[in-house]
């Protein structure tokens, strides 16, 4: 079984290597570590690189629309270790939103940045090519927001 | 005399038989070298995220059978764990034998189906795909005995399966799990060591295994890589974990090794289908489920290892009879990360198999 890894231990060892980036646990069926969305890249670099967390798959990063926020959520594994963490950040800017890209820690997160970049709104900081992807250059608006009708 | 040259960019798609549905790249050659190509995604996407948080938990299900529509039972089975994840329902015992069924039967035609129109790429025009289709009918029978459709099944629910099986489903699911092995290897025989076949796919299209992790590379595009990673195995769902089967895995990660890997990993369906047939137990499909879902606040992941790779649902519910959001992790649009790396270097022709070979459905990249 891909074990899911205690997100206050994950959280802890994050704010230990870099101090001051980390905003608690997020409680549910599967709990996440929130962090702050400036040190996302660290952060991610860290995962990926620290001796016995490695997470080197990236799962998935999904965009979700609370209204007041707008949430990016980050399914990380390691298939060395078989292990799973689930890393959350939060941006209230609903204007412009951003986010650092982590597209240079895994490749994999190239065209699923675009996706949520052009469903969601929310910009990806530092991404090699970031413009739409499943709808025309010139569409108006994002239509995963809330507020899009 | 020096000639001048310039590499010239060419339109490739949407609209072409080797694109295997609406698939767009703007190709830059050097002559006849790939020097740089840009996939364009986005003509089939209907907005199928969208459409579900306007929809009760159970008419989603029918929005799943038209992503990957090779593959519906797959994309049913991977939303309704997610929402069950969500609500906390187990689905009797028997529900879960016959979802694994279902999901191992419709592997064998998804692969049949990959195999068949990446020969067709090769210029096997149409005899292999024939001989496939063949076969895939017979697993479409079973499909339209079970649920009554051929390729939207939507035969899933939320704590498990619309209805039994019928009783005529036993004996033919018997013949067509003794005529199985047969026919495959019959393809093998034909295929495996034809000299056109080989010439075109060893070491085409090399898919470094620390590149395919990166990239987020899954399923079998991954295994031929040489990755042991199977999400049956790795994280087992349902009840795999009381199946006997082996990783087909590559030794190159070319072109040779994904076909390879698909052709067993089929022989490798067949042997937990037998099982699963032996050891099938009697009673309900259906765990008491209310007509309208209302799960808790709160959100879910659940993943499948569908034929294409890792397919998974992230669900977010306020507790209303519609999710707040349904995220589709598609393995089909994630694994062609990749794909502009595997083909530079090549030529036109090659570019073909190498796309043909990640076996992507436009219907799971567009969503």
């Amino acid at each position: 079984m891909t074990r899911l890894l205690e997100a206050r231990d994950i959280s802890a060892q994050i704010e230990a290597r870099i101090p001051g980036t980390t905003l608690g646990v997020v409680s549910g069926k599967d709990p996440a570590v929130l962090v702050k969305p400036e040190a996302v890249l660290e952060i991610c670099r860290f995962l990926k690189r620290e001796p016995g967390l490695e997470f080197d798959f990236l799962v998935a990063i999904t965009g979700v629309d609370y209204i007041d926020h707008l949430e990016v959520v980050y399914h990380l594994t390691s298939l060395k270790h078989n292990h799973s963490v689930i890393l959350k950040t939060r941006v209230y800017d609903r204007e412009k939103p951003s986010v650092p890209s982590v597209v240079s820690v895994w490749q994999g997160a190239d065209l699923q940045e675009r996706e949520v970049c052009d469903l969601m709104g929310i910009a990806f900081v530092g991404h090699p090519n970031l413009k739409r992807i499943m709808l025309w250059e010139g569409f108006q608006g994002h239509p995963l927001r809330k507020d899009y009708l | 005399m020096a000639f001048r040259t310039e590499p010239i960019t060419v339109n490739f798609g949407p609209q072409h038989p080797s694109t295997h549905g609406v698939f767009r790249m703007r190709v830059t050659f050097d002559g006849e070298v790939i020097v740089d190509m840009e996939p364009v995604f986005g003509y089939l996407h209907r907005g199928s995220e969208k459409l579900a948080e306007e929809r009760t938990y159970t008419q989603v299900i029918t929005l799943t059978d038209r992503l990957d529509y090779v593959a519906s039972m797959s994309n049913n089975l991977a939303y309704v764990l997610a929402v069950e994840k969500l609500c906390g329902i187990n689905p009797p015992e028997r529900a879960q034998y016959i979802r694994v069924i279902m999901a191992e039967l419709v592997r064998i035609a998804s692969h049949l189906m990959g195999l068949g129109f990446l020969l067709n790429d090769l210029g096997a025009f149409a005899t292999p795909l024939m001989y496939m289709f063949r076969e895939r009918e017979k697993i479409m029978d079973l499909f339209e005995m079970v649920c009554g459709a051929r390729i939207t099944f939507s035969y899933m629910r939320i704590g498990g399966v619309a209805e039994d099986l019928p009783p005529e489903f036993y004996p033919a699911m018997t013949r067509f799990l003794k005529e199985m092995p047969g026919y495959i290897d019959e393809y093998e025989a034909l295929l495996r060591e034809n000299e056109i076949l080989l010439a075109r796919t060893k070491n085409v299209g090399i898919l470094q295994p620390d590149k395919a992790i990166n990239g987020s590379v899954s399923g079998p595009n991954l295994r031929g890589s040489g990755v042991p990673w199977d999400l049956r195995r790795a994280d087992p769902y349902e009840i795999y974990d009381r199946f006997e089967f082996d990783l087909p895995l590559g030794k190159v990660g070319d072109t040779y090794d994904r076909f390879l890997v698909r052709l067993e990993e089929m022989r490798q369906s067949v042997r937990i289908l037998n099982q699963a047939m032996e050891q099938i137990p009697k009673g309900p499909v259906r765990a008491s489920v209310p007509m309208l879902v209302r799960p808790p606040i709160g959100d879910a992941y659940a993943h499948v290892e569908a034929p294409k790779g890792e397919l998974g649902f992230y669900v977010v519910s306020d507790n209303s009879i519609a999710p707040y959001r349904c995220k589709i992790r598609s393995p089909s649009f994630i694994n062609l990360t990749v794909l502009r790396d595997m083909v530079l270097g090549w030529k036109l022709a090659d570019m073909i198999v190498i796309f043909g070979s990640l076996d992507v459905n436009m219907g799971e990249v567009d969503r």
